[in-house]
């Protein structure tokens, strides 16, 4: 707690001064539209998740147990929106339904919690099914906000993919948004010793290799409905943008990701329906966009050192981009045609812009001090965000390793982002305001990551 | 399937084909045929990733065959049908893949160049000797270009280097080049394939002045994916930060 309040006062002052500059009809300071942007300054409801009761003598109920309880937990955890009541100071009993629990338990001291999820899991013929609620624990005359039945063939990893379910349907139900139990981070490996292509639970769970190129695998973007992935691959006619179908297993087609020259760093719009990228193909770098299909190719920039296209969710209509046209790079807006450029960074050296899901921010990684000729290690750089209206930004990461590479998770609270320490590269996590920083890989060099849309 | 019954699997797919190429020696063939062996023939593709290294990089082997039962890699030995591998020559190397089967043999060769890692002396004394292999001469008398932090401006100090590298290319008109840009560690991986596509496109084009033809001539970024030494030094940094040329094959 010592160290948080610390670090907070370290920004404050930054804080305070951008609080100041901010003139808005709401009167809001940036600080609070970030917050209000996100989610973030929201009071957290307070949630008990009692243990599962485990039903019948199935020899797989303890371990499948063990496997829902901590899963859910931790994905509630995890939402950003909950203050979750330590498990420690749940009281005592295992209720099974709501028959069976006595509310006024958990709504007293120590628990005191707003809310109570329960529920009994049932492991039989091969089948798991949990029966899980979440009740109002102030209501004790109508408490149900959530009934709802799970099953699935039993296996730990089913055990997991259930509590993630009911996890997701409890955000929902509470907040209106849905949550990120169920959704994937896509991410760059060299454990293998090459660059491929992976994909992982977003909780860093089953982790998994993609594409089997053998060469260099970049920049990974998977489609809004899941079922495709684009990526620039380096082969003998150099880095082409290829695409592969997560449903039927294999690459498919995508003409206009190898027409000559660099291709790289592609972008889904929205709607699925188009992809932006990087390409050299007129012999120097600008943004394209090309039908999901791959036709319609078409140059909507003209200036060279173009890279790292984002669409606008909301609208399909504006881009996000990096630019190098007046020395180092930085980050740009345009619409979709190339028309009403807009410079959003003003100095040092910025890339990688992710466009948060309500449109209204944008996330990258900037080294506002950037100078090339300092001796020493490459410099501190760090995961901002920015309202893209006011041009007013807040940074999230503070001293700690080279930061790169943000993507947003769909309920717009959490960032996934990679983080260089020495020569070490891994995938951290944190809220949409810097804080719950956690490690989410080990293994190998792990980069580049890109949060599923669904 | 567990490895036990893989393994149980695999012998009895081999002692079938053992079997089934026992048999065939039984059967009498006539003599006008024009076809030995039944079954379709083997293919074999044999792919490096990259094609010229420094020494201490590592290459990335990746083959596929179809319709063969033995395949094998010169100094590697036995290999799956397809596959990848990660090897890490020290000189150039032509890797050979044989790939035998019921309807005949097939063979697919990719070649690997070495050169010694900077500082070395990599060029013999003799430069105008015929043992020099056409990459060595090459070596020699195409050098790489280096470039000032986050610039593809071609220095002054380098016009004349760039001038001898296009002498020689004239000489040697059959020659076609690779020219590769690359950028030092720090910055990102995004932004720095442009910045080597710059460098690389930068040298091209001095080229292309000093009368070289553009289609002899291509350029690919490698951004700072192939990095030529790994410390976080001054040193080190300038090493990345250039055109690398290579012949193009």
């Amino acid at each position: 707690m010592n160290a948080f309040l610390r670090k907070f006062a370290q920004y404050l002052p930054g804080v305070v001064v951008v609080c100041a500059m901010v003139v808005s009809s709401a009167g809001a300071c940036a600080q609070d539209q970030v917050f209000a942007g996100t989610g973030m300054g929201n009071q957290r409801i307070r949630l008990a998740a009692a243990d599962v009761k485990p039903v019948g003598n199935d020899p797989q109920t303890p371990q499948l147990k063990t496997v829902f309880d901590a899963t859910l937990f931790s994905d509630l955890s995890n939402s950003g929106v909950l203050d979750m009541v330590s498990k420690s100071m749940n009281p005592l009993a295992t209720p099974g339904s709501p028959a069976e629990i006595q509310l006024a338990q958990w709504s007293a001291a120590p628990a005191n919690a707003a809310m109570v999820a329960l529920g009994a899991l049932l492991v039989s013929n091969g089948r798991i099914t949990v029966n899980g609620w979440v009740l109002d624990a102030k209501n004790a005359g109508s408490p149900q906000i959530l009934g709802k039945q799970y099953t699935d063939n039993a296996s730990q990893d089913n055990a997991r993919a259930i509590a993630h379910r009911f996890a997701d349907d409890i955000i929902a139900r509470l907040t209106g948004i849905n949550g990120i139990a169920e959704t994937k981070i896509f991410f760059v490996s060299a454990r293998t010793g090459a660059k491929e292509i992976w994909m992982m639970d977003y909780d860093g769970q089953n982790q998994h290799i993609v594409t089997h190129m053998g060469s260099i695998s970049l920049s990974p973007r998977i489609s809004p409905d899941s079922s495709r992935l684009v990526f620039s691959s380096i082969g003998k006619e150099g880095w082409t943008i290829r695409m592969y179908s997560m449903e039927l297993g294999r690459m498919v087609g995508f003409p206009a990701g190898v027409a000559g020259g660099s291709n790289f760093s592609p972008a889904w719009a929205a709607d699925g329906s188009r992809i932006a990228f990087s390409s050299s193909r007129t012999g120097q770098s600008e943004i394209w966009i090309a039908d999901a299909s791959g036709g319609g190719a078409h140059k909507i920039t003209s200036f060279k050192n173009n890279s790292s296209p984002v669409w606008n969710p909301k609208t399909n209509a504006q881009i996000a981009w990096v630019s190098g046209r007046t020395g180092e790079p930085q980050i740009y807006t345009m619409d979709a045609d190339g028309a009403n450029v807009q410079q959003m960074t003003d100095g040092g050296y910025a890339v990688s812009p992710s466009w948060s899901p309500n449109g209204q921010y944008l996330a990258f990684a900037w080294n506002r001090k950037y100078d090339p000729k300092a001796a020493g290690a490459p410099g501190a750089q760090d995961i901002y965000i920015m309202d893209i209206a006011s041009k007013r930004w807040l940074q999230l990461t503070h001293d700690a390793g080279t930061n790169d590479f943000p993507s947003w998770s769909p309920d717009g609270r959490h960032l996934v982002f990679q983080r260089e320490i020495g020569h070490r590269v891994q995938l951290w996590t944190m809220l949409a305001d810097g804080t719950e920083q956690h490690q989410l890989t080990e293994k190998g060099a792990n980069s580049m990551p890109n949060w599923s849309w669904k | 399937m567990s490895s036990k019954l893989r393994a149980f699997t695999c012998l009895v797919v081999l002692a079938a084909a053992v079997g089934f190429v026992g048999c065939k020696k039984k059967t009498t063939t006539p003599m006008n045929s024009t076809a030995p062996y039944s079954g379709a023939a083997p293919t074999a593709q044999l792919t490096a990733t990259p094609t010229s290294i420094t020494a201490g990089d590592q290459v990335v082997l990746s083959w596929r065959t179809t319709d063969a039962t033995s395949i094998s890699i010169d100094g590697i030995g036995a290999v799956p049908s397809s596959g990848v591998k990660t090897v890490t020559p020290t000189e150039s190397t032509s890797y050979h893949l044989v790939a035998r089967g019921d309807g005949g043999s097939a063979d697919a060769t990719a070649r690997v160049t070495v050169a010694a890692p900077p500082g070395a002396t990599a060029v013999p004394n003799d430069m105008n000797s015929t043992n020099l292999t056409e990459e060595e001469a090459f070596k020699a008398n195409v050098q790489d270009i280096f470039f000032d932090y986050d610039s593809y401006d071609v220095r002054e100090t380098d016009q004349s280097s760039l001038s001898k590298s296009a002498a020689y290319l004239a000489q040697h008109p059959n020659l076609k080049v690779l020219i590769g840009g690359y950028c030092d560690e720090r910055g990102s991986d995004e932004y720095n394939l442009t910045l080597g596509q710059s460098r690389a496109e930068s040298v091209k084009k001095a080229l292309v002045a000093a009368g070289i033809a553009g289609d002899r001539l291509r350029v690919v970024s490698y951004g700072k994916e192939k990095p030529f030494c790994t410390e976080s030094t001054e040193e080190c940094w300038q090493q990345n930060r250039r055109a690398g040329f290579s012949l193009d094959r």
